[in-house]
Formats: C-alpha cells, sequence, structure tokens
C-alpha cells in the first residue's frame, strides 16, 4: 500500500541474537501482545518496521502534493475548505508516522534527508499527475478508499506505536473517502461533460489504485515473516480483492464504467478483474512515472525554502534559554 | 548537509469530559510555544481538547521494561487490594 514496495520484510535474523530470546519474542507476538518501544526485538524486526513505517510516512507528505495541485482551483468555498483539510490531515498523518518510526531509533530529520536524497520510496500512486476536478474526487474515493482497507488491518499490527498511530489515522480518512465519493456523485449527476470528466479520472485511476496493494502474493518477497511478526494480517491479492468488491458497486451507483471490459462477477459475488500491468508499477516505482521527479523536486524546494525557518526558530530558542540561564545565575 | 535535530516533545490533553491529561502523541519544535501551537494543530484539529500540556522527551524517566516482573510482581500477589477479596453475605445488600 502507501508501503507497497515494502511488503519485504528483512527475512529471519542471521546474526548471534539469543535463540531464548527470539523465541521468547515469538511467543509475545502469538499471544497477541503489543511490542514496545524498549522491549527486546529482534534487528530485522525493527528494521522491517522502520522501513515500513517511515515509507508510509513519506507516502502521507509527497501525498500532499497531488491534491495541493486544486487547492486554489477548487469550484467552491465547501470544495475548498474539505479539501485544505483534507490535506492538512494527510500532513497529520506523516507527523504521527514519523514519530512511530523514531520509537524504533532512527531520527525524523534522518528519515526526511533519506525521502530528499532519493534513497528511500514511498507510494507509487503519487506519482500520477492530477489533470481535472474529478481526479480530486477520484483521489479521495478511490486512493483513501484503498488505504483505509489497507490500513484498517494495521490498527492490530503488533508494534505498538504503530498500531496507535493507525488507530488516529483511521479515524480520519473516513471523512477523506466520503468528501471524494460526494464530488463524483456531484460530477455523475451534473451535465454530460461532466459526468464524462468523472469517467476520464476513473479510466486513468482504477490500475494505479490496484497496483498499490503491492505486488501478486506468489512474487512478493518475505511476506510471510511480516506475516508471521504480525506485521501483515492480510496478503496483498486479499486486500486487493477486498476493495475491489467494496468499490464496484459503488461506481455502478455512480453510473461509471470500471475500466476493465474481462472483469466478471463469479459466483461467491467477488468481482474478478484482469491482468494487472506489473511493468509499469515497476517503471513508476523505479522513479520513471510520469511525476516521480516533479514530486521530488517539489519536496526538496519546500525543504530548501523551509531552511531559514527551522534556523531562526532554533537561534530564538537558543538566546531565550541563555537568556534564562543567565537571569538564574543571577 | 544533514538536517539539525529539533526537539522531541510529548503532548497530553485534556478531553472535554474532565477526565486527566492524556499522553496522545509526540513532535517537534525548537521552544515550548511553537511546541504548544503545533500541538494544537496537530493533535486537537476536531475539538479533541480543552487542555495542553507539552513536555521535552528528554525530561521523562521511564521504567526499565526489561524490570518489569520486579517492578510489578508486588501488586500482582496482593489480591487482599481488592473489594472482591472480601466475603460479604448476600442479605446486607449492595456494599
Ligand atoms: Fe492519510
Ligand atoms: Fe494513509
Ligand atoms: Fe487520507
Amino acid at each position: 500500500m502507501y508501503t507497497q514496495a515494502l511488503n519485504t520484510s528483512d527475512g529471519e535474523d542471521r546474526g548471534v541474537e539469543d535463540a531464548a530470546q527470539a523465541a521468547r519474542f515469538q511467543a509475545r507476538i502469538d499471544a497477541e501482545e503489543r511490542i514496545e518501544p524498549n522491549d527486546w526485538m529482534p534487528a530485522a524486526y525493527r528494521k522491517t518496521l522502520l522501513r515500513q513505517i517511515s515509507q508510509h510516512a513519506h507516502s502521507e507528505v509527497v501525498g500532499m502534493l497531488p491534491e495541493g495541485n486544486w487547492i486554489t482551483r477548487a469550484p467552491t468555498l465547501r470544495r475548498k475548505v474539505a479539501l485544505l483539510a483534507k490535506i492538512q490531515d494527510e500532513c497529520g498523518h506523516g507527523l504521527y508516522l514519523y514519530s512511530a518510526a523514531e520509537t524504533l531509533g532512527s531520527s525524523r530529520e534522518e528519515m526526511v534527508d533519506a525521502l530528499l536524497a532519493g534513497k528511500a520510496k514511498y507510494s507509487s500512486i503519487f506519482n500520477y499527475p492530477t489533470l481535472t476536478w474529478a481526479d480530486i474526487g477520484t483521489i479521495g474515493w478511490l486512493v483513501d478508499g484503498a488505504a483505509i482497507m489497507n490500513q484498517i488491518p494495521l490498527c492490530r499490527c503488533s508494534y505498538g506505536p504503530y498500531a496507535r498511530a493507525m488507530i488516529r489515522v483511521c479515524k480520519e480518512e473516513s471523512f477523506h473517502q466520503r468528501q471524494g465519493y460526494e464530488i463524483m456523485l456531484t460530477l455523475c449527476r451534473g451535465s454530460a461533460e461532466q459526468k464524462a470528466m468523472a469517467q476520464d479520472a476513473l479510466d486513468r485511476w482504477w490500475w494505479p489504485v490496484l497496483m498499490m496493494f503491492g505486488p501478486p502474493d506468489q512474487v512478493s518477497q518475505h511476506s510471510d515473516t511480516s506475516t508471521k511478526w504480525k506485521i501483515k494480517r492480510f496478503s496483498n491479492d486479499e486486500l486487493r480483492q477486498k476493495f475491489v468488491d467494496a468499490t464496484v458497486p459503488q461506481a455502478q451507483f455512480l453510473g461509471l464504467t470500471v475500466p476493465d471490459p474481462g472483469m466478471k462477477q463469479d459466483a461467491e459475488g467477488h468481482w474478478r478483474y484482469s491482468e494487472i500491468d506489473w511493468d509499469e508499477f515497476k517503471q513508476v516505482l523505479a522513479g520513471n512515472g510520469p511525476c516521480n521527479r516533479d514530486r521530488m523536486a517539489a519536496r526538496r524546494k519546500a525543504h530548501d525554502d523551509g531552511a531559514w525557518v527551522r534556523e531562526a526558530a532554533a537561534a530564538y530558542a537558543e538566546k531565550r534559554q541563555a537568556r534564562q540561564h543567565a537571569q538564574a545565575a543571577e | 548537509m544533514a538536517t539539525p535535530n529539533t526537539t522531541l516533545w510529548e503532548v497530553f490533553i485534556r478531553s472535554r469530559n474532565g477526565l486527566a491529561h492524556k499522553h496522545c502523541g509526540s513532535l517537534h519544535a525548537s521552544d515550548a510555544t511553537m511546541a504548544l501551537q503545533a500541538a494544537r494543530d496537530i493533535y486537537t484539529r476536531r475539538g479533541e481538547g480543552l487542555s495542553i500540556w507539552v513536555v521535552p522527551s528528554s525530561a521523562i524517566t521511564a521504567s526499565d521494561p526489561s524490570e518489569k516482573g520486579m517492578m510489578f510482581e508486588p501488586a500482582e500477589s496482593k489480591i487482599y487490594r481488592h473489594p472482591t477479596f472480601y466475603e460479604v453475605p448476600e442479605e446486607v445488600g449492595h456494599m
């Protein structure tokens, strides 16, 4: 998902960690106990989580860019305040997640620097452009919808700080999806041009959204370790299928057509989708999506432009502290 | 150049229901005033709180998880500290 590149764990510990300690750790996981920051944990568990949580955080932050593109052009004040509030939430999600990742021993600054240096990944979905207002509706409806599908089971993740961050995030996500669906509903009940715009957005976003769940189960590596550690509770394909089953009726209600002529409902009621173009997914993850360069350039610019603010705040705090020390000494 | 670290703060919020301040997360800020403002923006966007405390994370002393057995065992073995330990005949009614 937001951590899609990332359904990779670091495998079993090959180090010289105490086998008894590792067994005790696994017993705690099996008993559904939460692992807390200062508890003993295998180095590979720590590394897997640090990568997954920081990538999730980066995704929330980069995810603000495609939507930010439309703030000044939202069609009404109502839509504009809603979009602003949603984007502000995403920024908060980034912060909750960086905080959770920090408990594993990396500083937020290190993580941000890794993103800016191009050493860390974020979700492939945010490398697609938002060409029309209907894209904003589609993102709320489908991108946030897919995120919710993935994040609900993460609320029961074995690592306490990550699970708690996900609970906060999930509480806020529902508004995101509903505001998106409302935009789509308004467009679909509007003029023929508006409806066509909604259909065009669905056509462009459908497949990239399905890719958000990550590679198919047969090829997703090490996912069994994440499952054993109860970081992951469902496989990529299970979550993807759940999402498709929930979404198809919503599209039908809008009167929109899912851009998959081969899609069929099976005897059990599941909507079976056609083959996903995994080459496109790999290309986007490798940095060759339509907006990868733009997104990174925008992040770097924001970071550089904010440097003087961070410096001024630090200088001010230092000056005040020095004054307080001087007063205390008098 | 590596981005310099900013102080980490723990945030506690008292909600409208009159309960005590409760830990709700952490954030980075260079001083207490900015930490309070950031806490307002991050943790009370939907009327979650009526009062905020921010505390530098470095000021917190925590118990050691590896000593949790020794630390909390004394309470576990004292069941006579709980009301259910004592027998009150049913005729006496609720007590
Ligand atoms: Fe989010
Ligand atoms: Fe998210
Ligand atoms: Fe969201």
